[in-house]
């Protein structure tokens, strides 16, 4: 009798507790949120791997300005400009109070630090392009900084907002690489390799505080162990989620919310373009007519995305349908192979990196290319392999990869880019674009350069990659879009 | 083979023959066994002449289409033909176990015959490196192979024929060594011969039966290690279709077409077990002492 007496207390004990912990919980605030990629590493002022803005971006580092997520430039650590008449001064208002996440304080300083920085001859900056247009950065007073422009730059706060454009401090700018430290209103906590990154709130910051106090990125490159992930709860959100077969299964459970938004992602059928027989231009053209959009946009992406003609994003106000410049036609890619002197088509490889949907894009164009006697050797690489080989040295025919920065249309004006691209009319474009403030001026030169790219078929423009968002039907501020490469987490919350 | 016909004549050699389909007739693992087996084979030769659709032809309208009498069982996400993939897959999976023997008895079985009739140091420095090679597990060799050598089906043969050379060398040099302790090998060494000669006129003749049987199973565990290598991308790669790497591309769809899971899954453990079954019981039926008992 007393044994079941002293267990029944036990019992009623554990369910007052169970009773009283569920209740003073209320709503979470911890976010695990799913990532393809692992970043190398977590400087976004040294590296193009999207997936280190993807976590540090407005959460932990801040530019001067930032892009919100309609891709419009808001204010951040500069709370006002005025720009000269001449549109070749800018000075910047910087906000007060704003410290580092190490204590010490932001100023003029520390701006004149950050963009002398990139801009530098030795900077590892992966977008130097940004800055290229500033002749001088100098502090008026502590909190006012005046920076010059060579010439009128159109999109400059734009570039401010970029996460390789962010504010760094000059004592802790070495070991930004494991230890990120910045303004943001998330702290880095600790990066357990292979796994996880986790964040936690700043409890100094100088805005808005965030809503979670904490936030754990974690690394799932496998799409069915993505699947079971989220079905298990062990993860909330997945921002662009691999595997779009898994979307429907998503959107029929009452637990998950499913949102298609756009992303900045052109896929391309990258093209090295100074080998044979990619030099010549009816090959590629052959192949841009062999190519069936629609088809690998079922196949491979169970339908979700937008077929493209050309290097520009289609929700972008400058875009040019030049989707059917040329049109699904095996007979006249036959021809044209036949011109450029291939009539039985030719051997090639094509890289392909982890991603399932350039895997999977890979196969179908393989399929598609051999009707036109096109034989592709599909090699699988992993992301390191890609970089290395396909990116840095230019060693291969094709590869499939989206780009996702935004307006990147620039990157074919680039003398040493992967593609190997040469068009002087192009750079010469992109030169006048540079120079160019007037909205409209800016959208017809885009418009020029979007036809270009189209008719040298630089590379095989396949469709832009749509964001597949999944999460927890209670999470609210996550983005639909993604205008830039971010998880932008300031403003998230658990409403249960 | 070979040896077998050259050591016991013809007219042993039919009769030979006779008793062992005849004890084959009466055990049952033999008989399911072989059929799988052989129907496992017919697969793979009638895809050289016929399947019922192109395997590298893309076909997205069909996609994840329901069996049909078009596609006897439905399609996968790419609109390819599920049943000619099988029988395409077993193709690629006859070949690489059967090279894979093929380069594990060419090299294991000298370096077993070596061992056993040298001893000494050589067998020691024989076997010791086999322990070496056999201290790494099958798949986790492989895999190591592979990626130091580039993924891809001829790689993947080199690699399991490389973790197949320890399993046949052992296996020679232990039967060869218990033969070498029997009367008519003395008979033999006492007629003059040299250990080469009598290695390969008495010993490997009378340990072929063992050798069979060991091949047969180590063609299961290879066709195992072909899919698995081709699960993880390291084997057969796309377009060519093989079997683990149809489970790879079903993965993602389990929960709504299991059926890409299951046909290559249920058609790997099929084959292993008939595989399996056929070696138990050509062991049975080739044992003389087990026939004997009987």
């Amino acid at each position: 009798m007393r044994m079941l007496i002293q267990w029944r207390t036990l019992f009623i004990g554990i369910a007052m507790v169970i009773f009283f912990a569920t209740t003073a919980m209320g709503a979470k605030t911890h976010l695990k949120m799913g990532m393809v990629l692992e970043p190398p590493h977590l400087d976004p002022t040294a590296g193009a791997a999207a997936a280190i803005d993807e976590i540090v971006y407005a959460n932990v580092f801040e530019g001067l300005t930032q892009i919100d997520q309609n891709g419009t430039v808001q204010p951040a650590l500069a709370k006002s400009w005025d720009i000269s008449r001449d549109q070749l001064t800018y000075t910047f208002q910087l906000n007060t109070g704003v410290t580092f996440h190490d204590g010490t304080t932001f100023d003029s300083d520390d701006v004149v630090f950050s963009l002398t920085r990139a801009m530098a001859k030795d900077s590892v900056n992966a977008q130097k392009g940004l800055f290229k247009t500033i002749s001088s950065v100098k502090k008026q007073d502590s909190h006012t900084v005046i920076i010059q422009l060579k010439r009128p730059t159109g999109s400059f706060l734009f570039n401010m907002g970029w996460g390789d454009a962010v504010m760094v401090a000059k004592e802790t700018v070495q070991k930004n690489k494991s230890t990120p430290i910045g303004t943001g209103p998330f702290k880095f906590n600790k990066w357990v390799k292979g796994d996880r990154v986790e964040l936690i709130k700043n409890k100094s910051y100088w805005g808005n505080p965030a809503k979670l106090d904490k936030a754990t990125f974690k690394f799932i490159p496998d799409p069915a162990a993505a699947v079971n992930a989220m079905m298990a709860g062990d993860i909330d959100a997945f921002d662009n989620f691999p595997a779009p077969e898994s979307l429907s299964q998503f959107s029929a459970n009452s637990r998950f919310k499913v949102v298609i938004g756009n992303t900045e992602g052109e896929t391309i059928l990258s093209t090295n373009n100074t080998r044979a027989p990619f030099d010549q231009l009816k090959v590629r053209q052959a192949i841009a007519h062999a190519i069936n959009r629609q088809a690998i946009i079922d196949g491979a992406m169970f339908g979700y995305g937008t077929p493209i003609g050309s290097h520009f994003a289609p929700h972008h106000p400058a875009y040019v349908n030049l989707t059917y410049t040329f049109p699904y036609d095996l007979e006249t890619a036959k021809k044209l192979l036949a011109e450029a002197g291939y009539p039985n088509g030719f051997k090639a490889a094509i890289k392909l990196p982890p991603p399932s949907y350039a895997r999977r894009t890979g196969e179908i164009i393989a399929a598609q290319l051999k009707k036109i006697g096109i034989e592709l050797e599909i090699v699988p690489v992993e992301w390191a392999q890609w970089l290395d080989q396909v990116f840095k040295k230019t060693d291969y025919d094709l590869t499939i990869v989206s780009h996702t920065e935004p307006m990147d249309i620039g990157i074919y004006a680039r003398d040493r880019y992967y593609f190997n691209y040469k068009n002087a009319k192009f750079q010469a474009l992109m030169k006048q674009l540079d120079q160019t403030v007037e909205t409209k001026k800016r959208y017809a030169l885009l418009a020029t350069a979007q036809k270009i790219l189209a008719e040298d078929a630089v590379n095989g423009f396949l469709f832009q990659l749509a964001k597949h968002g999944v999460w927890n039907k209670n999470i609210q501020g996550l983005w639909a879009n993604s205008p830039v490469q971010a998880n932008n987490l300031t403003q998230v919350y658990w409403t249960k | 083979m070979l040896w077998l016909i050259h050591a016991c004549g013809d007219s042993t050699m039919v009769k030979q023959l006779k008793e062992v389909l005849q004890d084959g007739l009466y055990n049952r693992k033999f008989i399911i066994g072989s059929s799988i087996t052989l129907l496992f084979f017919a697969m793979a030769l009638l895809s050289y002449t016929w399947t019922p659709h192109s395997v590298e032809e893309i076909n997205i309208a069909v996609k994840l289409a329901k069996p049909s009498l078009e596609y006897w069982l439905g399609t996968d996400h790419f609109g390819r033909d599920i049943f000619s993939m099988l029988i395409f897959g077993a193709r690629n999976s006859v070949i690489v176990a059967m090279v894979a023997i093929v380069i594990g008895m060419g090299v294991g079985v000298p370096l077993g015959l070596i061992a056993a009739a040298k001893k000494g140091w050589i067998d020691e420095t024989i076997m010791r490196f086999n322990d070496f090679t056999f201290a790494f597990p099958a798949l986790i060799s492989a895999i190591m192979i592979t990626a130091i050598l580039g993924p891809g089906s001829v790689n993947s043969i080199i690699a399991i024929g490389i973790f197949n050379i320890p399993v046949f060398a052992r296996i020679t040099r232990g039967t060869a060594l218990s033969l070498w302790k029997r009367e008519f090998i003395l008979a033999a060494k006492s007629a003059g011969k040299g250990s080469i000669q009598i290695s390969l006129e008495h010993i490997l003749p009378n340990a072929s039966n063992i050798l069979i049987v060991q091949a047969t199973i180590q063609f299961a565990l290879g066709i195992l290690a072909e899919a698995g290598l081709s699960y993880l991308g390291l084997g057969t790669q796309p377009p060519a279709p093989s079997w683990g790497k149809m489970l790879n591309d079903a993965q993602t769809f389990i929960h709504f077409a299991p059926q890409l899971a299951i046909y290559p899954g249920l058609t790997i453990a099929i084959t292993v077990l008939g595989l399996n079954l056929f070696g138990d019981g050509l062991r049975d039926v080739l044992d003389p002492k087990l026939r004997r008992s009987r």
